[in-house]
């Protein structure tokens, strides 16, 4: 299934049992997901001739559910990047708002379903990889509690940060596939069994917010586009008016978050990016010269501008003389971001943003400058420090008509409740 | 906030220890734009020492052998093999 504006990057289909609650639905998978003998490149040069010789726990379970994957989709390079434009197969276009990014690395997905070209699709969120490109495109995603979903044949970014989630047009549908996708797994020993989470996650979007308790950091609107403000604002009038009630917070450790997040992604990336080495799968670095000359040929010659940015980056932060300045303080800045947010969410059910501090960037604005891609993170990064679920649902859009996206955080394992106040907007 | 500037030679050198190759046009704007972004993380310095208050169990398996990859799955992706191995430079 090609589309014009780039969301899949293979379109092979795998079809799934008869039977199981995905029945007769499609469900489209990020290409950084092991698909068995079915291309798998993360969207890298360094991958293209990459096939796994197994299935991903997520893909076995889809499958055994009845879900049939209609193709892989496309992503930012190994899940580095905000837009889908860091992708070696080019970048995805907006369908929910043409001429801009679909956000990202999960891009793909979130735009196949907004297209309606998937009736779901799944995602991966390192730093907001699932929540911001469900927000661009006006989409539903949700990034699970750390250990709820197995990692086992995702191709690792930065392990202690990321999770496979779900992107749907609704909230219900969204917690339909997380329940089928979660659960413990021999294979990933960060699973958690907490199954309780999610068993039955669908009824539980049922839009009652009676009483709801929601915490705003006042952090996270500082410094957003006044347009987005604006239209989130208008998202809590219509919580509030359904019977919620909000009051402000201040986590000043969110000051931090996004240095915290990138020098620990960076760190994690050195390290398990290391495995290209074009001998075992990839790229080869051919035969000249000693072993070090063809990784680094290889490497050369596979890796993205930004792979290799964030990999330098990452290998001069984890160096000896850097690693206290840099790795360190990150680890420190992590523990404080989660004492902050257990804190908070001791005095409300959930904590409401602006998913995204922007809206969807013009297609080709942002690449010349990481640090600003960086900084558009501000809002999503936080949250995988603390290991926390959050769930995307859409909030309206601008007066010029781009897609804003609220983003909901609960304490962990707290899927039910976010599914419960997510459902009262979409 | 001038500690953090990197020069090309140090961009050289973690590439490297990476076993990233790079040309000079990568050496000259990853120079500049490294300075930028270190910079911004140089504010890690203001972030308070912070108790790590990790509830972290060893999660620990029966030291069993279990199904595998065939030698040949093994090898289905390798760029280049011979008689059953992987194929890379030679080892002086």
């Amino acid at each position: 299934m090609s589309t014009e504006y780039n969301g899949y990057v293979t379109a092979e289909r795998i079809e799934g049992d008869d039977a199981g609650p995905l029945a007769g639905r499609t469900v489209a998978v990020k290409d950084n997901i092991s698909t068995e003998g079915v291309p798998t490149t993360c969207g890298s040069a360094m991958l293209a001739e990459y096939a796994p010789p197994y299935d991903a726990t997520v893909v076995e379970r889809l499958t055994d559910a009845g879900a049939t994957i209609p193709g892989k989709t496309n992503m930012d390079e190994f899940g580095m990047g905000t837009t889908t434009e860091t992708s070696a197969h080019g970048p995805t276009e907006n369908p929910a708002a043409p001429g801009h990014v679909p956000g990202g690395s999960s891009g793909g997905s979130a735009a196949v379903v907004a297209a309606g070209d998937a009736d779901m699709a799944l995602g991966t969120d390192t730093g907001g990889s699932i929540r911001c490109p469900a927000a661009f495109c006006g989409v539903v995603g949700i990034k699970p509690t750390y250990g709820l979903v197995s990692r086992y044949g995702l191709v690792a970014y930065a392990n202690s940060l990321e999770q496979i989630g779900p992107i749907a047009p609704t909230v219900e549908a969204a917690a339909e596939l997380l329940d089928v996708i979660a659960g413990p797994d021999e294979h990933d020993a960060t699973t958690r069994d907490n199954e309780g989470a999610v068993d039955g996650l669908a009824d539980a979007a049922d839009g009652d917010v009676e009483g709801l308790s929601i915490g705003v950091p006042t952090e996270l609107i500082e410094g957003a586009d006044e347009a987005v403000v604006e239209t989130f604002w208008d998202a809590i009038d219509d919580l509030e008016a359904q019977g919620a009630n909000y009051h402000e917070v201040t986590l000043p450790s969110l000051e931090h978050a996004v240095e915290a997040y990138y020098v620990i992604a960076m760190s994690e990336a050195s390290s398990n990016l290391a495995r290209f080495d074009g001998v075992r799968y990839g790229q080869s670095g051919g035969h000249e010269g000693n072993w070090n000359e063809s990784f680094a040929n290889a490497r050369e010659k596979g890796f993205g501008e930004e792979v290799k940015r964030r990999i330098l980056l990452g290998t001069y932060a984890l160096s000896a003389g850097y690693h206290d300045k840099y790795y360190r303080k990150a680890q420190d800045a992590r523990a404080w971001v989660k004492q902050d947010f257990d804190e908070a969410l001791d005095e409300a059910d959930v904590l409401a943003s602006p998913t995204m501090p922007v809206p969807p960037m013009e297609m080709g604005e942002s690449l010349d400058d990481p640090l600003q891609m960086y900084l558009a993170d501000a809002n999503t990064t936080p949250v995988n420090l603390a290991n926390l679920p959050a769930i995307s649902v859409p909030a309206g859009k601008t007066d010029d008509g781009l897609p804003v996206g609220l983003q909901l955080v609960g304490p962990a394992f707290g899927e039910e409740t976010l599914v419960r106040a997510g459902s009262a907007l979409a | 906030m001038s500690e953090s500037v990197v020069d090309p030679d140090e961009v050289r050198q973690v590439a490297d220890l990476a076993r990233v190759d790079l040309d000079d046009d990568e050496v000259d704007q990853f120079t500049e734009q490294f300075a930028d972004i270190l910079s911004y993380f140089d504010a890690l310095d203001e972030v308070p020492e912070t108790d790590r208050e990790e509830e972290l169990a060893n999660v620990m398996r029966p030291d069993e052998t279990h199904e595998c990859l065939s030698q040949e799955e093994a090898l289905q992706n390798a760029p280049d093999s011979e008689d059953g191995h992987f194929k890379g430079p030679k080892v002086s």
